[in-house]
């Protein structure tokens, strides 16, 4: 039984499985399936400052070894989240996590605000990388000055741990990697979906409803783990790892690329217990080679 | 289990297929320990499905949404005077069964109205089925449908029972309109319709089912990926906003449908 207890900031995990926003609802939907209390951390799904309908159904496309959503960040706003979500969520017994999103840096920062007040949620995952929204979103997060301008005003607003998820669909990660770190954030977190879409050939038109959408699962998994190498070598903040993973192996890839944590989405659709299996895995992975602390095999590979 | 639940099936040994399918319950066997899913193939993953052998293992994932409304102690009529504060339908004791019910289902849709069917009957439920297909190969389990309650058929091309759309069945000119209902005439009435099926079927029943005054229910099989309400892809646009159809439903009032 290695030590599986890891940092993202002042923030400490018991082990280094996280959920991915909007791929685990508010957690309380797996409740059967899963002892929640047992996940590294829970970072529920994206909530904005005013409630949002999200895009029209059809919302979802399955691909090869993976799937392409535009949701749309469908949420019922902070207010909501505050008032009735939050007095369940605090209950598990694990790091729960808001992400939050927004259309301008004040509603980022507004939104932020309102969650700083919620003693039981140590941070928040700043959402500058959503592909599925017209307004905000990953505009945000495609250059270094609209990255740098969400992070500053967030900053100004939110004392706690602050992650800031990244988009992929960007020449260079590690350049806003490096803006974001410039601008006070704790840690980022990436891969969010790479841009994608998908076309009905029967009917010629596009599978969904917004012609495009932001494609997860296993097809993403290397492009994911060059991102998190790549920004290992060019930042120095801890980076939590997500992409396709889908088992044990594929966290400790992404530690071994440089990952303090990693964060499990799309494999939640096919097996809602994976979570678990995942952090036993990476427990049977350090024993049998002899490491004492996941900590000792972050950003290994690169060595 | 109820009636309308599905279950969200893992397809292995299908590499072009990612994600669990959800399959409506076809039935439930108690006795003999068994739970029933009539696949459609239409893909890569049904055809795997539909390639299992006997004693294969199957990973499954269930019960999953909410089903079709089950007569519980009271009838239904009953209760829905009760809600509507009318209190001389209380201990009147004209419908003192379980209530007639008009399954409608079309294609692969037909599948859980079976177990419903079932399930209606052993409320003390009457249910009667007209089921339609393209052509009569189509139309299956009749002789396990006839064991719950009368059976009507349609067909596209004729090939069994009435020819044309489950909708054009003679059977619904004797279904009585609200007001021959509320004059207490004797014509066959349901207290409810339920259905499954192709969307635009399903529509046309919700609407033939408004204009004869008769609440009605509709499974949606909008397409899902966590089949848990977290992933908000199966979204269908309702009177209460965009709710999922694998947590919320798959099974609504039509009263909620904006259709």
């Amino acid at each position: 039984m290695a030590d599986l207890t890891t940092h993202i900031g002042s923030l400490t995990l018991k082990n280094p499985v996280m959920t991915a926003s909007g791929t685990f609802g508010y957690g309380l939907e797996f409740a059967d399936f899963v002892d929640l209390s047992q996940i590294g951390g829970i970072i529920v799904k994206g909530t904005t400052l005013e409630p949002r309908q999200g895009n029209a159904y059809p919302r979802m496309a399955e691909t090869a070894q993976g799937m392409l959503n535009c949701v749309g960040l469908q949420n019922k706003g902070v207010d909501y989240f505050c008032e009735h979500i939050y007095p369940e969520v605090r209950k598990i017994d694990t790091a729960v996590l808001v992400n939050v999103s927004g259309n301008c840096p004040e509603t980022y920062a507004e939104c932020a605000r309102r969650i700083a007040e919620l003693d039981d949620i140590p941070a928040i995952e700043l959402n500058i990388s959503c592909p599925n929204v017209r307004q905000g979103g990953m505009a945000f997060g495609v250059t270094c000055e609209g990255a740098a301008s969400v992070v500053k005003a967030v900053r100004a607003a939110y004392p706690k741990t602050l992650i800031v998820k990244l988009s992929p669909n960007v020449t260079s990660i590690a350049d806003i990697a490096r803006a974001v770190e410039a601008e006070g954030a704790d840690a980022v977190s990436l891969i969010n979906t790479l841009m994608g879409m998908a076309i009905d050939a029967e009917k010629r038109r596009p599978v969904l409803s917004i012609g495009t959408g932001g494609l997860s699962g296993p097809a993403v998994k290397p492009v994911a783990l060059r991102m998190v190498w790549q920004v290992f070598e060019a930042a120095n903040i801890p980076i939590v790892g997500l992409g396709g993973i889908m088992n044990a192996t594929d966290a400790v890839e992404f530690l071994l690329a440089g990952a303090s944590a990693i964060e499990i989405g799309t494999a939640n659709f096919i097996d809602p217990a994976v979570t678990l299996k995942v952090a036993r895995g990476i427990d049977e992975y350090l024993d049998r080679h002899g490491f004492a602390s996941v900590r000792d095999i972050i950003g290994l590979a690169h060595h | 289990m109820r009636p309308g639940q599905f279950v969200e099936v893992r397809v292995d040994g299908s590499p072009s297929t990612f994600l669990r399918r959800p399959i409506s319950i076809n039935f439930v066997d108690r006795e003999a320990n068994e739970l029933w899913l009539l696949v459609h193939v239409v893909g890569a993953g049904t055809r795997t499905l539909a390639r299992l052998e006997a004693g294969a293992v199957v990973n499954v994932v269930l019960p999953l949404g909410h089903g079709f409304t089950l007569p519980e102690k009271a009838t239904p009529r009953k209760n829905r005077e009760a809600q509507d504060g009318n209190s001389k339908a209380d201990g009147d004791g004209e419908v003192q069964d379980g209530g007639r019910y008009l399954l409608v289902g079309g294609g692969v849709g037909t599948a859980p109205l079976l177990y419903l069917g079932q399930e209606l009957v052993a409320r003390g439920g009457r249910p009667s089925f007209l089921l339609g297909g393209r052509t009569a190969d189509d139309l299956m389990q009749l002789d396990l449908f006839r064991r719950f309650g009368d059976v009507y058929l349609t067909t596209e091309d004729g090939s069994a029972g009435e020819r044309g759309f489950v909708t054009q069945h003679s059977l619904w000119n004797s279904v009585a309109v609200s007001e021959d209902i509320s004059e207490g005439t004797a014509l066959p009435a349901f207290d409810l319709i339920c259905t499954c099926g192709p969307k635009p079927m399903m529509m046309a029943v919700a609407r033939l089912a408004r204009e004869k005054g008769i609440p009605c229910e509709a499974s949606l099989e909008n397409l899902m990926a966590c089949g848990l309400g977290a992933c908000l892809c199966c979204v269908e646009d309702t009177t209460d906003g965009n709710v999922c159809v694998c947590k919320e439903g798959p099974v609504f009032s039509t009263d909620k449908l904006k259709w």
